[in-house]
């Protein structure tokens, strides 16, 4: 079946039945909500390295990950961290749903990641085995474990799933074209699809080529490193890990007899070609949240929520800031960033706001942005801060920007399946 | 002089490709079993052949292990190219 094009006629309807999470917030889409829930964050000081003498000291790191215990045995030499992750995440998604790989046709199933930074620590240490003792001292796996594919390859040939697999690289923003190229992919004979993404370049070669954004907050205090839409913002902070979804289509789900977390309402994205960023990246915001919503066949106020891509640069901010009050009116919109617990984790950071979301949809609660003090000025959106809102929101719609210009929304619309209970 | 042994192919597969939880390098028929059978496929026979090559001194060329089957034959190669190194 074509993966590139789309049958004419109606849609079908593409639901979120599984979620495996990696992240600061904790392992597991039942630790992590709790954190969400409790605002407890996953920042701190970095400790996969020493950053003494590093502009950047503070990251979001997942704590815990023993991949001995979570990924086959002879897949942790092979891969790097972020594969690593997924792996995880994506059997935690699977096991979530009630799928089972082995009992579907193998050509009706496919993978597609976002994919970021690809396998940083991975090719680091490779690269120093090869200036420090030469070229035969590079390892084999090199040639699979750093590229960007590597995720998908992997749990493609983990769990015999022979579809149209691929890998969309948009940076913070490539997790929401991976769902959105699920959902095509799901219109086009596939029946489910693995996507999401994880990242994990927190090593001393990953962090130095994210410093060239110059958008990494120079802050050594974990709790005023990530202030978006704060009068303190100062940038972000990176984080590692992500979330693995499960989605099918919706006849495939019942069929199975599996209630699904959410269904993927609306997609779209475009591209902010402008070097500067700040004044083209809200007109396109705004483009792209219009069409996202006429995709869904919906108008603004029909989103009872919105998961914002929180920049923390403060031109930024307020770009997305005026573009949410453009779409929605000024506080026109409940506005969250649960990110501010994790940071910005790049490959893995729209797929977990994906998650949150949907988690959020079936708790029935809008979840809160936990760290911030005084707004900046300019932005006047309608931030949950403090705490949780109990108002069972219906819908959600998630924001995403990647450096270089990437730009897209997906709305989410509330499934049948009760918070974590199954 | 140096030797290989058994031993030292098992730690080596273990070093370079890992091992699964299912496989045991250390039963009694590893030294036969086929390198698909123990979960190894063409990319770790190549992290193996170098590092033999380095943690041993001999070149093995290109292709000349891409076709073994199991341990016993690499086992039986890397012998052979020792005593070659004596001479």
């Amino acid at each position: 079946m074509s993966a590139s094009g789309i049958r004419p006629g109606r849609r079908g309807r593409s639901v979120v039945t599984g979620i495996g999470v990696v992240a600061p917030t904790g392992i597991g889409a039942a630790r992590h909500w709790e954190s969400v829930l409790a605002g407890k964050s996953g920042i701190g000081r970095i400790t996969r390295f020493d950053p003494t003498g590093y502009p950047v000291r503070v990251a979001g790191e997942v704590p815990g990950f023993r991949a001995g215990e979570q990924v086959p045995g002879r897949l942790v030499p092979q891969t790097d961290r972020f594969t690593h992750f997924a792996l995880a995440a994506a059997e935690d998604a699977l096991t979530d749903a009630a799928a089972d790989p082995a009992t579907l046709p193998e050509y009706e199933m496919a993978v597609v990641t976002a994919s970021s930074s690809g396998g940083t620590e991975f090719g680091q240490h490779e690269m120093e085995n090869l200036y420090q003792q030469g070229s035969s001292w590079v390892g084999a796996y090199q040639s699979i474990a750093w590229f960007y594919a590597a995720t998908t390859g992997q749990v493609s040939i983990r769990h015999g799933m022979r579809g149209p697999c691929g890998v969309i690289c948009g940076e913070q923003a490539g997790g929401l074209d991976a769902l959105g190229q699920s959902r095509r992919l799901l219109d086009t004979g596939s029946r489910l699809v693995l996507s999401g993404g994880t990242d994990a370049s927190l090593c001393p070669y990953g962090v130095v080529a994210q410093l060239s954004t110059g958008h990494l907050s120079a802050e050594d205090d974990p709790a005023r490193a990530y202030l978006p839409f704060d009068a303190a913002a100062s940038g972000f902070v990176p984080g590692e890990g992500g979330a693995i979804l499960v989605v099918e289509n919706a006849e495939s789900a019942r069929a199975r007899g599996v209630p699904s977390y959410g269904e993927l309402l609306g997609y779209a994205a475009g591209f902010d070609p402008t070097t500067d960023g700040t004044a083209a990246r809200h007109t396109v915001l705004v483009s792209v949240i219009r069409r996202t919503l006429a995709d869904a066949g919906l108008t603004p106020d029909a989103v009872d929520m919105v998961f914002a891509d929180a920049s923390g640069v403060p031109a930024e901010d307020l770009a997305e800031a005026r573009a949410i009050t453009e779409v929605f009116g000024p506080g026109g919109v409940p506005v969250t960033a649960p990110k501010t617990l994790t940071g910005r984790l790049y490959a893995g950071g729209a797929a977990l706001d994906v998650a949150t979301a949907l988690l959020a949809l079936s708790a029935g609660v809008i979840p809160h942005t936990a760290g911030l003090g005084r707004p900046a000025p300019g932005c006047e959106i309608d931030l949950v801060l403090d705490r949780p809102r109990q108002t069972d929101p219906r819908t959600a719609l998630v924001l995403a920007r990647g450096h270089g210009g990437f730009t897209s929304a997906l709305l989410v619309g509330a499934g049948d399946r009760d918070a974590l209970k199954r | 002089m140096a030797e290989f042994t058994l031993d030292d192919l098992r730690r080596i597969l273990r070093a370079g490709a890992g091992v699964d939880e299912q496989t045991d390098l250390d039963g009694e028929h590893f030294a036969d079993t086929a390198f698909a059978d123990l979960g190894y496929d063409s990319l770790a026979l190549l992290e193996l052949v170098n590092r033999v090559e380095r943690e041993y001194g001999i070149g093995i060329p290109d292709g000349d292990l891409a076709h073994t089957q199991s341990p016993r034959e690499v086992l039986a190669y890397v012998h052979a190219k020792l005593r070659e190194a004596r001479v």
